[in-house]
């Protein structure tokens, strides 16, 4: 294996060699985290970070490990949190169940976008789903009886279960956000690795390849899009309900544009560049004034700058560490290394 | 010899791109467990049979019988289930994928699991990965590749990613391999290792259909070869009997009758 | 009435047809989707506004903006795209870095120039011309005539000159047409800057058209023209002067039947429809797969 000795080697070592220890000191700082800094302020912004932690991640399903780079995701955010919102507001439906509406309706529409990927690739597929952003935003501006059209939707309840309300101030929505984003994770994580991940990376790489494995291209990149749509959504409830407030200009080109920046800064096909993404674009522009005005300059100049020296992100790095045998495996494995031996001589190869 | 023996019968292969016509009538049988070779010149129609043996592309004439059954026309997918699987003549690996991974992908209809197994990491999931894994290392040491299991396929050197492409097309459980050029850019000592491989494939009971120009490969490795030029099938038989061809040496030549010889 | 919209339709069309050149020209030498086209003919025309209003005359004024703009195509290329083509980057990595040129581009507009709309003075005279009950302003036949004009030099340039003569040889195969002693690395950045100046012209004509000014207009607008150059056969000159017309006609009808509201919808439906049914376009070719 090459790159034994390398920084990225070494560190890998290390936070393997440390994993439980590292997991509990992350762990602390997470769930004290509200009590230390105790600020109202940066507790809204961390909640919005964890937002835009679970879109990147749904987008990153599609972009980051089938290769399709969608941008029209505003609008699955704007399905999700408009559902949400609707539901809560104007029927008093509980928001988890509002929330599951959302998703549910985002997963939907996203299997019937991703049909086109039936005949349409690469770049047409792009153009397509940014036409589909804007369609979304054209139905929430225009269809006035049941998204109040430009006006958008005010006072969007805190989600609540059995009388307890899940605020920014009583720090229910913070574990509620850390809460969503462990599901989240958890599950591209266990997706990625499974057949399913791979069959979606072996599409990125090269799809006549991959159908002639028998990967079933046109049924996975459907179901990416929806995954993707599914996850996209649930950001949207959650953030709709951090803001308390949505119009149709909360989901333009631009929300699309940042959160396809986060995903290329930490690095596309990785779950930890999510997030290192997301705190870098989300809190930099809350803490300077300048960059808050160039905001959107700036996520401009990050796709540029990525793609031109690192596109494979920050923390987009090839692990050096062997390819993880189960308990079970290595034992067989070590068992058969006998016959493994004779075999090789039999077929008196290499 | 009756009908049965043949697990691929192709008869009258008619390929047109627009007014060329890029493969016509070409007939192939192969029986179980032989290595056949198909051989012409650059641009003969070789890779293009292929596109159409794996439904690539469609046929415009002609019938392809894989195991008794008509296939030609059928959905990639549905090729690859019956069990033919093939490799490409520049090398499609998933380069960003580790070696065992790129094998685990070839058996991914194979693994007989579903979605909502993967996410919660059921009993099913582990066991049908755990067994995946296995075969695959085991597939990985019989060619001797498992030294490599844990690197991306993209840092292989060149021999290892054609051994690994192979390797790939195995994991998919085919019977029938298709090779598009195996040996090209190998020194002779990978081609040597990749004749040897070959011949473990046929001792193991795989049924090899290779595009190749390395006639030492053909020559050594091939039971029996079929020669294409132009689109038109021009001769086929035995090894020796296709080296003495006067037909295929001229083909070779440049169509320049050898009169002196005669 | 109808005869009247198809006239709206028409100079409309002209003016995407114009932009549409642009996405054409580019996608024809490098097979990328220049993203950032919309945002280049939005700077187009807030270079002719600011150069016009510098009071050197209409005329060189527009021409100071087309060179203004036609560079800033070239820098584009020059700076983001060419040493992406030089690592040999998958095409993922170029159409990010236009969309991400687009976003910078508008932004810095909107930063420096303000996001609100602004009036853009009128080019030609406001004189009307009357047949029957169907009135065609000067305006729109001045943009029917320019656009024709502007195209048929454009034809020219790819079919008749040495540079088009190269330009077609490095759409057909780059390499080859590298080892022939073409430059095409010029040939590109040439390419970007008569998509810049067509982008300008277009972007005054419509302004003036309008009369109106603001960042964001290339967004909508690029995406309209996309949809003719798609619709055209994306690559394929008159082509997309067919597309823009199609589209501009088709939009000026539904904005007159079914409301203006969901006029702008109609352009992205169009798009879907000719990438689903037709991919290649009314003019395009079809490519075989190779394996």
């Amino acid at each position: 294996m090459k790159g034994k000795n390398t920084l990225l080697h070494q560190y890998e070592l290390f936070v393997d060699h440390n994993k439980l220890i590292l997991a509990i000191i992350l762990a602390v700082i997470i769930l004290l985290f509200p009590f230390v800094i105790g600020s109202q302020y940066l507790l809204t912004v961390s909640v919005k970070i964890g937002s835009y932690v679970i879109l990147a991640m749904g987008l990153n399903i599609l972009t980051g490990y089938t290769g399709l780079v969608s941008l029209g995701h505003a609008g699955f955010v704007a399905i999700g949190a408009y559902t949400t919102s609707l539901l809560t507001v104007r029927y008093n439906v509980n928001f988890f169940i509002a929330l599951l509406a959302g998703i549910t309706l985002a997963g939907i529409v996203g299997i019937l976008l991703g049909m086109p990927t039936l005949r349409v690739s690469g770049t047409y597929l792009s153009i397509i789903t940014l036409g589909f952003g804007e369609i979304i935003k054209m139905i929430a501006m225009n269809w006035n009886a049941v998204t109040n059209g430009t006006l958008g939707i005010k006072n969007i309840p805190k989600p609540s279960i059995g009388g307890f309300s899940f605020t920014v101030s009583n720090y229910g929505l913070y574990y509620l956000m850390i809460f969503f984003v462990i599901v989240v994770s958890c599950f591209c994580l266990a997706l990625v690795r499974s057949k399913t991940g791979r069959a979606l990376m072996a599409i990125r790489t090269d799809e006549l390849a991959a159908t002639m494995m028998g990967i079933n291209v046109t049924r996975y990149k459907i179901l990416a899009f929806s995954l993707s749509a599914i996850f996209c959504a649930l950001g949207g409830g959650l953030y709709a309900t951090l803001i308390g407030y949505i119009d149709p200009n909360t989901f333009n080109f631009d929300v699309s544009t940042m959160i396809l920046s986060i995903v290329i800064l930490g690095g596309m096909g990785t779950l930890r560049g999510m997030f290192i993404g997301a705190i870098i674009l989300i809190a930099l522009p809350e803490v300077s004034r300048f960059l808050m005005e160039y905001r959107f300059v700036l996520y401009g100049v990050i796709l540029v700058v990525m793609m031109r020296f690192r596109p494979q992100g920050i923390l987009g790095w090839r692990s050096t560490m062997p390819f993880k045998l189960s308990k079970h495996v290595q034992n067989e494995l070590n068992d058969t290394d006998l016959i493994h031996q004779t075999h090789v001589g039999e077929l008196a190869y290499e | 010899m009756s009908d049965e023996e043949f697990i691929l019968e192709v008869s009258a292969l008619t390929k047109r791109f627009g007014g060329i016509v890029a493969v016509a009538g070409v007939n192939i049988k192969v029986k179980k467990g032989e290595v056949v070779s198909i051989i012409g010149p650059n641009g003969a129609g070789k890779t293009t049979v292929f596109n159409m043996l794996t439904g690539i592309y469609d046929v415009d004439e002609g019938t392809i019988r894989f195991k008794g059954k008509e296939i030609q026309n059928e959905n990639p997918l549905h090729i690859v289930d019956a069990g033919i699987s093939r490799t490409f003549q520049n090398i499609r690996l998933f380069g960003d994928l580790r070696v065992i991974e790129n094998v685990m992908v070839g058996a991914h209809t194979k693994t007989d699991y579903g979605f909502f197994d993967s996410v919660f990491r059921t009993p099913k999931f582990k066991k049908e990965e755990d067994d995946k894994v296995l075969q695959a290392v085991k597939l990985l040491r019989s060619i001797g590749l498992d030294h490599r299991r844990d690197d991306y396929a993209a840092n292989l050197p060149y021999g290892e990613q054609r051994k690994l492409e192979i390797a790939r097309a195995i994991a998919t459980g085919a019977e029938l391999l298709l090779l598009d050029e195996p040996a090209a850019g190998m020194n002779p000592q990978e081609s040597a290792d990749l004749m040897n491989f070959i011949r473990s494939l046929k001792e193991r009971g795989y049924t090899v259909l290779m595009i190749e120009h390395d006639m030492s490969v053909v020559m050594n490795v091939s039971d029996r070869i079929y020669v294409i030029d132009h689109g038109r099938p021009i001769a086929d038989g035995l090894p020796e009997d296709i080296a003495n061809n006067q037909v295929v040496i001229d083909a070779y030549l440049g169509g320049v009758r050898n009169d002196a010889q005669c | 009435m109808l005869i009247q919209q198809v006239f709206n339709g028409l100079a409309l069309g002209m003016g995407y047809a114009l932009i549409a050149v642009g996405y054409s020209l580019v996608f024809g030498i490098l097979r990328l989707v220049n993203f950032s086209h919309g945002a280049i003919y939005a700077f187009g025309a807030e270079m002719a506004m600011l150069t016009i209003s510098l009071k050197f005359g209409v005329l060189p004024g527009i021409l100071a903006a087309m060179i203004l703009t036609g560079v800033l195509g070239i820098v584009i290329d020059k700076v983001a795209l060419e040493p992406l083509r030089k690592k040999k980057s998958p095409q993922i990595a170029s159409l990010i870095t236009t969309i991400g040129i687009s976003n910078i581009i508008t932004n810095l507009l909107i930063v420096f120039i303000g996001s609100e709309k602004r009036n853009f003075q009128p080019i030609f005279s406001q004189t009307t011309v009357t047949i029957g009950n169907i009135s065609i302003s000067m305006t729109q036949i001045m943009m029917c005539i320019v656009s024709l004009l502007l195209m048929s030099v454009l034809m020219i340039i790819v079919f008749k000159t040495k540079i088009g003569l190269a330009m077609r040889a490095c759409e057909q195969n780059p390499k080859a047409a590298n080892m022939m002693g073409i430059n095409v690395n010029f040939v590109i950045s040439f390419t970007f800057f008569l998509a810049g100046i067509s982008a300008t012209i277009a972007g005054a004509l419509v302004s003036g058209y309008y009369q109106i000014v603001y960042p964001n207009m290339g967004f909508m607008a690029g995406l309209k023209a996309f949809a003719a150059a798609v619709l055209g056969g994306i690559g394929s000159l008159p082509g997309a002067l067919l597309g823009g017309l199609i589209v501009g006609v088709s939009e000026s009808m539904a904005a007159t039947f079914l409301g203006s509201t969901y006029r702008d919808s109609l352009a992205f439906i169009i798009l879907i429809m000719v990438l689903i049914i037709r991919p290649h376009g009314l003019f395009g070719r079809k490519g075989i797969t190779k394996v």
